[in-house]
Formats: C-alpha cells, sequence, structure tokens
C-alpha cells in the first residue's frame, strides 16, 4: 500500500511538471502583452520596457520558467501584475473560498443525487423512478449560469429568501457565510446531482439483482439493511468514480458559479488575472488546480481500497 | 379439524402448492398442486430436471419469490402455523432464523465487501439480538462447526479470500447459526468440484445428526440424494410425480421417469455394442410451462406410454408404506425393468 501511494506520488510530479511547462507556454501564446496592459495606452516604449525588464520578461522563456519553478518550489509564486501583492498571499485568501463552495456543492451533490438514485433503484419503473430520472435528465440538461440567474430571481428577487450575491468569511460570520453560499452550492451541485443519480440507480439496480442480495433477504434482514448496507456498499465504488471523474467539471462549474454570484474564489481570481494578462497568477492558479486534481484522483484510489477489499489487497501483493 | 387437532402433524406441510409468475408471455404455471411433508431431524431430497419446480417449491417457503409478479396459492405449515397469509414483517422474523437457505452459488451468495465474519454475525444480531462481540465470537464457534480450519483467521477475511467449498461452509454456517428448524439448500454442491462435494455433504449431514436439523436439500443428481437424503420426492413438470424412501426409491423406482433417472446415473451405465459404456438419457424434452392438458405431463417421453395416459391425468397412488407414484402403467420390478 505504502509502495502504491509513493508509485502515485511520483507520477504526481511528472504531471505537475508537464502542467507546470504547459501552463507557462499557453500563458505566453496568448495574445496581449501583460507590460503592455500594465503601462496602459499612451505609455512610452521606454516605460513598456521597463516594465517588461522589472517582470524579468525580457530574458529568454527556458530562464524565466526556471525561475519561476525554482522560487515556486519554495512558495514564492511571485506577485501579482496588477496590485503588486505576493500571488502566494492571493491564494491562500481565495483558495479556501472555492474549496467551501466546492465541498458544499459536493454535499449536495451527494446528498440529493445518491438518494434520489437509491430511491430510483428500489422503486424501479415506479412513479419515484420516473420523477428522479426526470430530474435528472432536466439537472443534466441546464447549465450553471441559467440555473444560477434563476435561483437569484426566484430566491433573492421575488421571495427575498436569500442574498443575490457577496460573500463573507465563513470565520467572521457562519451563519452569513452559509446563508450566500447556499444558492451557488445548489446551483454547483445540481447537475453533478444529476449525473451522481444516474450512475448510483444503475450500480444499485445492478447490485440489487445479486445473489448476495438474495442472501440478505433470506437472513430476515430488514428492506433497509438489505438496500442501504447490502447493496449501496457494493455501488459506493461507482459513486467515487464519478466524482473523481467529475472533478474537472466542478472546477469549471465553480469558474462560472463565482461569477453570477459574485465570490472572490478561484474561479472568479482565474477569469480576471487571464481578463488583464495577470502571468503570475494565471500560472499558479492553474498549477495549484492541477495539484488539487491530481490530489483528489489519489483519494478517490485510496477510496476504492477502502470500499473494495479486493483492491485492497491487489495493492498489499503488488507493492 | 381433526388433523390440526393431532399433536403429530409433520414440522412443515406443503398442501396443494401451485405457484405461477406473471411475465410479458403470460403466465408461467411453475408448480402445480404439490404436497409435501417434512418430519423433524429428516433429509428430504427434491430431486428432478431443472425448471420442473423443485427451487420454486423450496422458495415459496421463505416466500424469497419477486412479490409483483408471483401467484401463490396453497397451504405452507411450519409446525402447524399456516405461513402463505403471514405479512413480510412477520416472514422476515421466520427468514433466517426458523427457516433458512443455502444458495446454489457460493461464489457469488456472499457480500464481497464484507468479512464472513460479519455476514454470520449479522444474522445473529438480527435474530438472537446478540451484541456485535458475542456474534462474533459465535461466528467463530460456526466456523468450526462447519469444519473451516483456523477460523479465529477465517472470520476477519473476505469471500474471495475462500475456496468455493469453504464459502458454502460459511453459507451453511450462516444458515444454520439460528438453529433453524428446516434448512433449505438448493443444489448446495452443483457448483463445487466433485472432490469438495462428499465434504460439504458430510456438513449437512453432520448438523443433521447433531443439531437435530431438518433439511430440504434441493438437487438434479440422484448420487447425491442416495448418499445424505432419508426421503426423496421426485418432481416433473410442476408436480410430485413419485416419492418414497431413498432406500425404497432406488430399491423399486415405480414412475417411469424416476427409473429413467436412475439409468442417466454413471453407476448405472450400460456396456454398448462397441464395448464402450454409455449412459442412457431420458428422449425428449419438458414440457413448456405455459400449457397444462389433463393428461400424463411426461407421455411424450415414456416408453411405458399407452392411450390411456392422455385421457387424464394420473394421481399419487400408494404403492406400499411411503411410497406414493402417479402412473398408470408403473413398473413393478427393480429398477431397469422392462422399461
Amino acid at each position: 500500500m505504502a509502495l502504491f501511494i509513493l508509485r502515485r506520488l511520483g507520477a504526481a510530479v511528472i504531471v505537475l511538471f508537464l502542467g507546470s511547462v504547459l501552463v507557462f507556454l499557453g500563458v505566453r501564446a496568448l495574445p496581449g502583452d501583460p507590460a503592455r496592459v500594465l503601462a496602459g495606452q499612451e505609455a512610452s516604449p521606454e516605460a513598456i520596457a521597463a516594465i517588461r525588464h522589472d517582470y524579468g520578461l525580457d530574458r529568454p522563456l527556458p530562464v524565466q520558467y526556471a525561475q519561476w519553478v525554482g522560487k515556486a518550489l519554495t512558495g514564492d509564486f511571485g506577485r501579482s501584475t496588477q496590485d503588486r501583492l505576493p500571488v502566494a498571499h492571493i491564494l491562500t485568501q481565495r483558495l479556501p473560498v472555492t474549496i467551501e463552495l466546492s465541498v458544499l456543492a459536493m454535499i449536495v451533490a451527494i446528498g440529493i443525487g445518491v438518494t434520489a438514485g437509491v430511491v430510483a433503484a428500489t422503486r424501479r419503473g415506479r412513479f419515484a423512478d420516473h420523477v428522479a430520472t426526470g430530474f435528472g435528465l432536466v439537472g443534466l440538461s441546464v447549465p450553471h449560469f441559467w440555473l444560477g440567474i434563476l435561483g437569484i430571481l426566484l430566491f433573492s428577487v421575488r421571495l427575498h429568501w436569500l442574498p443575490a450575491s457577496g460573500y463573507v468569511p465563513f470565520t467572521g460570520d457562519p451563519g452569513g457565510n452559509l446563508e450566500r453560499m447556499l444558492l451557488p452550492a445548489l446551483v454547483l451541485g445540481t447537475g453533478f446531482a444529476a449525473v451522481l443519480m444516474r450512475q448510483t440507480r444503475s450500480a444499485m439496480l445492478e447490485s440489487l439483482s445479486a445473489d448476495y442480495v438474495r442472501t440478505a433477504r433470506a437472513k430476515g434482514l430488514p428492506e433497509r439493511s438489505v438496500v442501504g448496507v447490502h447493496a449501496l456498499r457494493n455501488s459506493l465504488t461507482t459513486v467515487v468514480t464519478v466524482l473523481g471523474l467529475q472533478l474537472g467539471a466542478l472546477i469549471s462549474g465553480a469558474v462560472v458559479t463565482e461569477q453570477i454570484f459574485v465570490i472572490p474564489g478561484f474561479g472568479k481570481l482565474t477569469v480576471d488575472a487571464v481578463v488583464t494578462r495577470n502571468y503570475p497568477v494565471i500560472q499558479a492558479v492553474v498549477l495549484v488546480t492541477v495539484a488539487g486534481y491530481i490530489a483528489v484522483n489519489l483519494l478517490v484510489d485510496l477510496a476504492y481500497g477502502v470500499l473494495n477489499p479486493r483492491v485492497r489487497l491487489t495493492g498489499v501483493a503488488d507493492g | 379439524m381433526s388433523e390440526r387437532l393431532m399433536s403429530e402433524h409433520s414440522l412443515l406441510e406443503i398442501t396443494g402448492l401451485r405457484v405461477g409468475f406473471d411475465t410479458e408471455e403470460g403466465r408461467v404455471q411453475a408448480v402445480r398442486d404439490v404436497s409435501l411433508r417434512l418430519e423433524r431431524g429428516e433429509i428430504l431430497a427434491l430431486c428432478g430436471e431443472s425448471g420442473c419446480g423443485k427451487s420454486v417449491t423450496a422458495m415459496s417457503i421463505p416466500r424469497l419469490l419477486p412479490p409483483e409478479t408471483t401467484r401463490l396459492s396453497g397451504s405452507i405449515r411450519l409446525d402447524g402455523r399456516e405461513l402463505t397469509d403471514l405479512p413480510e414483517s412477520a416472514l422476515r422474523a421466520i427468514r433466517g432464523k426458523d427457516v433458512s437457505m443455502v444458495f446454489q452459488e457460493p461464489m457469488t451468495s456472499l457480500n464481497p465487501s464484507f468479512t464472513v465474519g460479519f455476514q454470520i454475525a449479522e444474522v445473529l444480531r438480527r435474530h438472537e439480538g446478540m451484541s456485535r462481540t458475542a456474534a462474533r465470537s459465535r461466528a467463530v464457534e460456526l466456523l468450526e462447526l462447519v469444519g473451516i480450519p483456523a477460523p479465529a483467521r477465517r472470520v476477519r477475511e473476505y469471500p474471495h479470500q475462500l475456496s468455493g467449498g469453504m464459502r458454502q461452509r460459511v453459507m451453511i454456517a450462516i444458515a444454520v447459526a439460528c438453529s433453524p428448524r428446516v434448512l433449505i439448500a438448493d443444489e448446495p454442491t452443483t457448483a463445487l468440484d466433485v472432490t469438495i462435494q462428499a465434504g460439504v455433504l458430510d456438513v449437512f449431514r453432520d448438523l443433521r445428526d447433531r443439531l437435530g436439523t431438518a433439511i430440504i436439500l434441493i438437487t438434479h443428481d440422484l448420487g447425491v440424494v442416495a448418499d445424505v437424503a432419508d426421503r426423496a420426492v421426485v418432481m416433473y413438470a410442476g408436480r410430485a410425480v413419485e416419492e418414497a424412501s431413498v432406500t425404497e426409491l432406488y430399491a423399486r423406482p415405480r414412475h417411469p421417469y424416476t427409473a429413467g433417472l436412475m439409468r442417466a446415473l454413471p453407476s448405472a451405465a450400460v456396456t454398448g455394442e462397441d464395448g464402450r459404456r454409455r449412459l442412457t438419457e431420458i428422449p425428449g424434452l419438458v414440457p413448456p410451462p405455459f400449457e397444462d392438458p389433463d393428461e400424463c405431463a411426461f407421455h411424450p417421453r415414456c416408453p411405458r406410454a399407452r392411450e390411456d395416459c392422455t385421457a387424464t391425468r394420473p394421481a399419487l397412488e400408494a404403492f406400499g408404506t411411503g411410497h406414493r407414484a402417479a402412473c398408470f402403467h408403473p413398473l413393478s420390478t427393480a429398477a431397469g425393468g422392462d422399461a
């Protein structure tokens, strides 16, 4: 098991390196010059050249890359070209906001999606199944931005139940924070709930027809144990897989959702940074996202081992 | 009523059982009017070809059939208590406690995600109200009872770490955990290697001798019947066609179908003209389960069939003590007689 994790960490280093090269080159392939953006429309060529030198943009690309990576390894991602703040400092402010939004959206997705999937499977072909499947289809088809706008119109403008936008830190005002995060989390979570519902439903249908479920019934277990323990446990592998696969979609969904609800998270930071050609911020944001993606996928693989004893033992035998 | 007043009713009495399933092609009648008894401490074999209704008959007892599509009528009495009109909740209290089951497929009948100890302890906690730790230590004892070596270690293992024979022993341990009055074993050795089969059958015999568990053994293998059963009921096309003690059945089969099954046994192989020993098969196929004309269902395949076999259906008739067969032209001599 230890070797398995070690091997995965080694692979993670390679992926991170490739990711860093890609983002470094990608950012520079973008049309537009950050020095020109900073200096303004009327700036003289000398002023622009000074800014370029100031940020090290006049040096050869390999040198720029080596300097960036070298500093990044020590936690120094440079300074934002917009406000001269250390990028690392910006990240520590923005990252928790997006993580909170993602975790809340995940909770919404798992709560609604897995429950609806289990109910749909146990009542296959009946009314509850049709309602859940219909909900799943709608949830899959509706884009985040439209659902977000609709949610604001209904819950904020018409019903005045929830604030339309804005953010307060959880540490300062937990109630106000959750009040403002509820609608964004629902909007972001709905699409994933739909995906999870469909996958959970089909996995549960398979589990429920398995011989071990018949054994569980023959033991005289109540239906809630037959479904909730014996069948669900064997369907969770699917749920975890879907969660891992959907992480990329969750991040891009967070970008859109944060824009709509004006939440100062990672998504909004990314969009703002791209618009202003803020190289250090874009690079750091993408690199941290890649690292997060790798970390979650590693967690998913470890979860397989917990959920499926056969995987656990193969891992041990391998290493 | 007079029967009920008699204190000596059988442990299990099935009377006039009919079980059908609604399918898209219509009603499939799997069991048509089966009556049988199971005495305390008895091993009763239910035998016949695939689709003869033996498994459905057995599954009807704890009613482990899909409720939406199953149409069941008749009477099933356990110790005088009628089971067919019990609600689901009362049946759940009986399943695994008074009536337990061992299935054919040991590879898939255990849940791959839980240790065998958990799966044994679960039924003890459900029916005996045992604590987690008490159930766990009882699980070790049960594994020992069914002949699993190093039970204290095995109890922590997952099903995939055990061989097929071991898994079937675990299934039996689950089934006998609450000392059931009736243990139903549906083809328990069919999926196992021949060398493993005998060991598993020994477990059944041992449980009957030590715990007095009455066992219904469903099998198509007459060799297994001869090995462990006391009495056998032979089924064909949803009906019982012959019933006798095993010694009587092997010595004097009356129904041509029973005699045919015995000739199909490897031990009964005959030496052909080319000097090679070959099995005798029963020609033809089992009739489709949709129709049920008033005639002997076996007549198209029967070497003794005459005109009266299609006129009406033969009823079970007594041929000596405890021996009954449903045939107008039964065999009168020993197996393999003048068929």
